[in-house]
């Protein structure tokens, strides 16, 4: 394989973290969730949106956007597993929101639980027949599922077909905190709560062993059952983690957004968080993040060129791929795998 | 519910899906023939649906130079008009597939990174293919001008032998039977079957893998510039997204028939065909895509490697 000498943002970035002691890696970590926590006021600068409002512009697609593509790298990134129906978990959680918001008295982060619930659920019963295929067919049977889902709430009566369910309520006030439509601050914060909630659960798994069980699935799902990894097993729950992420995204995109309807939820989605993972760079939690943000705030900082945005946006695409295949932050050289030619053959 | 169907048209709904099923075939040998040689989904397959059926506007327009008064056609003049505009939307996905190539799939080739970049740079050729059109169409339905009168031969058995429906399974037939000659007896789809067998060895037997892989996307994208013809002879009318369902279905029909596997795609493409007419038919047209997958699902359940499996070194493209 060539040697490719480009810049190498991530082994320089993961090299001022293994150089410093603790307190200054506390300081770091602090200072950067305090940087990204005031981003909602950066809205007057060369960061603003044209036409949408800047905050929200942060909550939906950018912050959702980061939550799904992380949820959505644990299967991709770090097992191994094409999921292009990932859309079906963020569906799913939003319809949990906007029913069980209309219909009972619960609030929205009484309902969280349910939604996660409910994805988790629904990736199991998803995942126990399906991840026994590879490659190519678990893609394809994915994506079925995820068209299956937006196809029967839009079919649905209880779902309100087409025309989607409004009226969803706001998450209630905390302390002095307020939600509102037209400041979305809160909002953000609470996504970045979600966010770093997810990063720690992921970093944590990362190193025990379901980590190392999705690292050898990874890299050679036969070696791994040889060695005694139940991949089955692991597959699973891999499959079930990012369900839940995907979940918890939805009833916040839910409760955010106060009206959902089956055509949020199609197939450009999850076409849309696989390219925030591959694009900021697979299996790396860092890159992704920084895909996603890149991908998810893009079309809205360009509508300028309102029309013609999607083109633009897709020519990056074109363009990124081709000069860095790996993404923009790809994973750590040992961390590759090594490419087994022909996996699927 | 309405399995009423099942008795007073069975024989139509079969001759029906099996013209659909014909369309879907066509356009799942563009995904198969680069599954076989490159292991690749072509996503961007959808998209050359689309253009081509823009082709087949642009081609008939300019044929009939003032579409919106003349009179359909009758006779040698009525099948030469189909057949220009049947080879002009063909060529020009077939091109349009080679670009594609060149443009989504050789760098990364050569640097032989993973495929998930690859995925990703079709899916952007793809939406950059879709949003130029939307962009010049103006989002509009664009209708093409009714060049064959839909005349009906007879029944049989309640079965209506329209003339656009022979037409598709004729033509799909013949279509399909030369492809299928093509790869299996002639020098360049031997070039073709080896290539899928192994990339190594065909290249230190001489093979010029690039070109090879060109000439698979040019096939490829012939057939579904064909099939793009008969759907807007068809349906007379096309937008900027009628490549999504259309290669969503015939993706469908690949896996179903055992992907990179020539007739794998025939008949998954004609049972898929047939299956959308009778569950349109009888739980009623908006759960046709729910119970392909269904279906799909099933299939993939029992045999992971669809009906007609994809190991089958002999008849795979």
């Amino acid at each position: 394989m060539k040697i490719r000498n480009y810049w190498n943002l991530r082994d320089w970035g993961a090299g001022v973290w293994e150089r410093a002691n603790r307190p200054q890696r506390v300081a770091i970590a602090i200072t950067s969730i305090i940087l990204v926590g005031l981003l909602p006021f950066a809205g007057a600068s060369f960061l603003a949106t044209p036409i949408a409002s800047y905050d929200a512009v942060l909550v939906y697609p950018v912050g959702v956007f980061v939550l799904m593509a992380l949820g959505l790298n644990i299967v991709v990134g770090k097992s191994g597993m094409l999921d292009l129906g990932y859309v079906a978990f963020f569906a799913i959680g939003a319809y949990t929101m906007a029913l069980m918001g209309t219909h009972t008295g619960l609030n929205t982060w009484e309902i969280m639980p349910f939604g996660i619930g409910f994805a988790m659920l629904a990736g199991v019963l998803l995942g126990l027949p399906t991840l026994r295929l590879r490659g190519d067919y678990l893609a394809i049977v994915t994506l079925g599922f995820g068209e299956i889902v937006r196809l029967v709430v839009l079919n649905s009566t209880w779902s309100k077909g087409p025309n989607g369910i409004a009226n969803i309520p706001m998450p209630p006030d905390i302390g002095p905190l307020k939600f509102k439509l037209d400041d979305q601050k809160v909002f953000f914060w609470v996504v970045v709560i979600m966010i770093l909630l997810t990063i720690w659960m992921i970093r944590r798994l990362s190193v025990r062993r379901p980590g190392r069980a999705w690292e050898a699935i990874r890299q050679d799902e036969d070696a791994a059952e040889l060695m005694g990894v139940p991949t089955l097993k692991y597959k699973i729950w891999s499959f079930t983690l990012g369900a839940a992420v995907g979940g918890a995204a939805g009833v916040l995109y839910g409760s955010k957004n106060l009206f959902i309807a089956p055509e949020m939820f199609t197939l450009n989605v999850s076409i849309l968080i696989l390219s925030c993972v591959v694009f900021g760079g697979i299996g790396n939690i860092w890159g992704v993040i920084v895909g996603a943000t890149i991908l998810g705030y893009l079309p809205d900082r360009i509508r300028f060129i309102s029309d013609a945005r999607l083109l633009v946006f897709g020519t990056v695409l074109v363009v990124v791929m081709n000069f860095r295949p790996d993404g923009l932050l790809p994973r750590k050289k040992r961390e590759k795998a090594i490419v087994k030619k022909g996996v699927n053959a | 519910m309405n399995f009423s169907v099942l008795t007073t048209q069975f024989w139509s709904l079969c001759i029906q899906g099996i013209a659909l099923g014909f369309i879907y075939v066509l356009i799942s040998l563009g995904y198969t023939m680069v599954y076989g040689v490159l292991r690749l989904i072509n996503f961007a397959n959808s998209e050359v649906v689309m253009v081509g059926t823009f082709a087949t506007v642009v081609a008939q327009v300019a044929i009939l130079k003032n579409p919106a008064t003349s009179d359909p056609l009758h006779g040698t003049r009525l099948v030469l008009t189909l057949f220009f505009a049947l080879v002009f939307s063909a060529l020009a996905c077939g091109l349009l597939g080679v670009l594609v190539e060149l443009v989504a799939y050789r760098r990364l080739r050569a640097l032989g990174t993973n495929r998930l970049a690859s995925l990703i740079s079709a899916i952007a050729v793809s939406i950059v293919l879709s949003e130029a059109v939307r962009i010049y169409t103006h989002s509009a339905p664009v209708t093409s001008p009714r060049l064959l009168e839909k005349w009906s031969f007879g029944e049989v058995a309640g079965a209506n032998f329209r003339v656009d429906t022979v037409m598709i399974i004729v033509s799909g037939g013949i279509i399909f039977f030369a492809l299928d000659r093509f790869v299996n007896k002639s020098r360049l789809g031997k070039a073709i079957r080896a290539v899928s067998m192994s990339e190594e060895n065909s290249k230190l037997m001489g093979i010029n893998l690039n070109r090879v892989v060109s000439l698979t996307f040019f096939i490829g994208g012939l057939t579904t510039g064909a099939a793009a013809f008969f759907y807007t002879t068809v349906y007379e009318t096309t937008q900027f997204n009628v490549g999504f369902n259309l290669g969503l279905a015939a993706f469908t029909a690949a896996v179903l028939g055992g992907i990179g596997n020539l007739r794998g795609a025939f008949y998954g493409g004609l049972f898929l065909g047939v299956l959308e007419q009778f569950s349109s038919a009888i739980l009623g047209s908006q759960w046709k895509s729910v119970t392909v997958f269904l279906v799909l699902v099933l299939v993939l359940l029992i045999k992971p490697s669809g009906i007609f499996g994809e190991a089958v070194q002999q008849t795979r493209t």
